[in-house]
């Protein structure tokens, strides 16, 4: 039973003079704001904050989040973010009070345990690499490019012979062009070919001795594994430029495939997409990244280091600034810690097989999938995929008028959040499914019988689709051209 | 404009010539039906500056939709001399009459060369069905 009351605006339900909180009295002399303060910074009144009590405050948000989708109550394929079912232990291990109730500003010595998980993280990081130095500093995936391209031109600065070019296939991440540009590089897009390769004779045209990195993300966004990898990584190594992994689509070769091996120079890990780190809500991220030993003296500061004690003694664990030719910090104290204890949790809960088995079972889920649902929504880059794949509704919208954005609004009918629509660009229509190795069969069942079903359906209910959400379609035009950012603007 | 008698960048951009004044000959740019259909629903227009001089294949426009941001490219060589102010404020033109009321930008031609790297309509339209598909 919805409770459309509860899930009203705070600002709506609000009623003046009513509160939740219950202050002790003062026990210091109280004296005037404006003597405090002075007048001149005091607001004219107080700001038009909603006044409700707790019950009405837990209702709202109970209620709230019930109207939402999440792993915890839907398979979400959404491609590309790895969506798979994050279990509480991980939670509860970040939760504990030896975790949470540490300061940063506590005594190195009174850190021990959180840096030695740190450096343990640190090390599983390089091995599951394939590249010997880490560091867990930069914020989110995004931070971990922009770091490592910051950590590449410090590299050929150093060398004396600075470049200025970054390039990444057109199927890549908008976050590529977007970091290169940040760490002051020009980015150059290679063509893919129609098989969603990299076009190599695109790539061999494009390199030069000005090309710093080639970021590539593979396996691709398409889900495919570069086959032509080595030879991409040996093309630019002969230009002197350095190969970066994106290393969104990890999930698809833990543990088989090592980037250090099949020629990256540098890479970051999503430890929420991977390591069952929290997707979003506003939370704090990681991205750590993995670099080559050449690039390991420019990593930012700190990263933490094991210091050996002699006479039998444990080994002492230290943050280690002293590193003249690091890029400096890119973040506040250790970086996102939370995260990257969930990351080490997960990491420690598989090990090495339990983590190969992951990729393995990704992997053959999203093979799976892929074969109950291409004969009626077309994969144009064949049969195999790697993690996920990226099916077609072009034929439909051509024939039916049936988009990639209907199927997805009309999956919320069926209990299933939708997949990711309209990327990669390179494809039309894209509908991007992503299943994770965390689903069982029987959903993966289930999800393809929807899509059978929605294909089928007239395009004019489908247009309209989802029926059965609170909101519907909202006008996405509307909403960027005209945004109605305040509840007192619509008041 | 008839769609039949323009002619097209490989990028979805079309361009209609025609003699302006002083003799150099000036070229009516837009985006073609099939690329705005692609866009999806249209959301902001960036319209090069009046006097900028353009690259034939340079970007000098930008369109936002739902979906994502493109370039838009200039399909021949020379100085934009005109653009339609008020094609930004009536994004529908775009969709509703791309090849008239939608038209993008005016620009008068350094060289006739570079009309030959772009195609007719019917070459046009294959490209369009191939990458369809």
């Amino acid at each position: 039973m919805r409770n459309e009351r509860a899930t009203q605006l705070l600002f709506e339900l609000s009623h003046p003079g009513r509160g939740g909180a219950v202050l002790p009295a003062c026990d210091v002399p109280e004296r005037p704001l404006a003597e405090l303060l002075g007048a001149q910074h005091l607001a004219a009144g107080p700001p038009p904050l909603p006044e409700l009590a707790e019950p009405e405050v837990v209702r709202h948000y109970a209620n709230l989040s019930t109207l939402n989708m999440s792993v915890d109550t839907h398979f979400y394929p959404l491609g590309s973010c790895t969506m798979k079912y994050n279990s509480k232990r991980n939670e509860r291990v970040a939760g504990m009070p030896g975790i949470v109730d540490l300061h940063p500003y506590q005594p190195e010595s009174t850190l021990q345990g959180l840096l030695a998980l740190l450096y343990e993280l640190q090390c599983y990081l390089a091995e599951i690499a394939g590249l010997p130095a880490v560091s867990l500093q930069p914020a989110a995936g995004a931070h971990g490019e922009l770091t490592a391209l910051m950590v590449a031109a410090a590299y050929f600065r150093d060398q004396g012979r600075p470049r200025t070019k970054v390039l990444a296939p057109d199927s890549a991440h908008g976050t590529n062009p977007a970091s290169a540009a940040m760490a002051g590089f020009d980015f150059v897009t290679v063509r893919s070919t129609p098989a969603g390769f990299v076009d190599l004779a695109d790539l061999e045209a494009k390199l030069d001795d000005q090309v710093a990195v080639f970021m590539i993300t593979n396996p691709s966004t398409l889900g495919l594994f570069e086959h032509g990898m080595r030879e991409i990584a040996r093309r630019v190594h002969d230009c002197g430029g350095l190969i970066y992994l994106d290393g969104a689509n990890m999930n698809a070769i833990l543990g088989i495939a090592r980037p250090g091996d099949f020629g990256a120079d540098m890479m970051h890990y999503n430890p929420h997409k991977t390591f069952s780190g929290p997707h979003g809500g506003g939370g704090p991220g990681a991205g750590p990244i993995a670099v080559a030993a050449r690039l390991a003296p420019y990593l930012p500061t700190p990263v933490v280091e094991r210091v050996e004690a002699a006479g039998g003694l444990p080994p002492r664990y230290r943050l280690a600034y002293d590193r003249p030719k690091s890029i400096g910090r890119v973040r506040s104290f250790f970086g996102n810690t939370g995260v990257l204890v969930r990351a080490y949790a997960y990491i420690r809960t598989h090990g090495p097989e339990g983590l190969r088995r992951v990729a393995e079972n990704a992997v053959l889920n999203a093979n799976y999938l892929l074969s109950q649902v291409k004969d009626f929504l077309p994969v144009p880059q064949g049969d195999r995929c790697t993690h996920e794949f990226v099916a077609s509704a072009a034929k439909l919208k051509a024939e039916r008028g049936i988009s990639a954005m209907d199927i997805a609004k009309r999956l919320l009918d069926f209990g299933f959040h939708a997949p990711t629509v309209y990327f990669p660009l390179t494809v039309k229509e894209a509908v991007m499914i992503e299943p994770t190795e965390t689903e069982s069969r029987e959903t993966l069942d289930a999800f393809a019988a929807a899509l059978r079903t929605i294909v089928a359906e007239s395009p004019e209910l489908l247009h309209k689709a989802p029926h059965t959400t609170p909101v519907s379609r909202p006008d996405e035009v509307r909403a960027a051209r005209q945004p109605v950012l305040r509840w007192t603007a619509i008041k | 404009m008839k769609p039949e008698e323009l002619m097209y960048a490989k990028t979805h951009e079309w361009a209609h010539v025609a003699p302006g004044a002083g003799g150099a000959k000036v070229a009516t740019v837009g985006i073609s039906a099939f690329a705005v259909e692609a866009l999806t629903d249209l959301v902001y227009l960036d319209l090069p500056a009046i006097g900028r001089q353009v690259t034939a294949g340079e970007s000098f426009g930008e369109v936002e939709s739902v979906k994502a941001v493109s370039d838009i490219y200039a399909p021949v060589s020379g100085e934009v001399i005109e653009v339609n102010a008020d094609l930004p404020e009536h994004l529908e033109w775009l969709s509703e009459d791309p090849y008239d009321k939608g038209w993008v930008a005016r620009i008068r031609l350094t060289s006739e060369a570079e009309l030959k790297q772009l195609s007719d309509f019917a070459t046009y339209q294959r490209q369009c069905e191939e990458e369809q598909h």
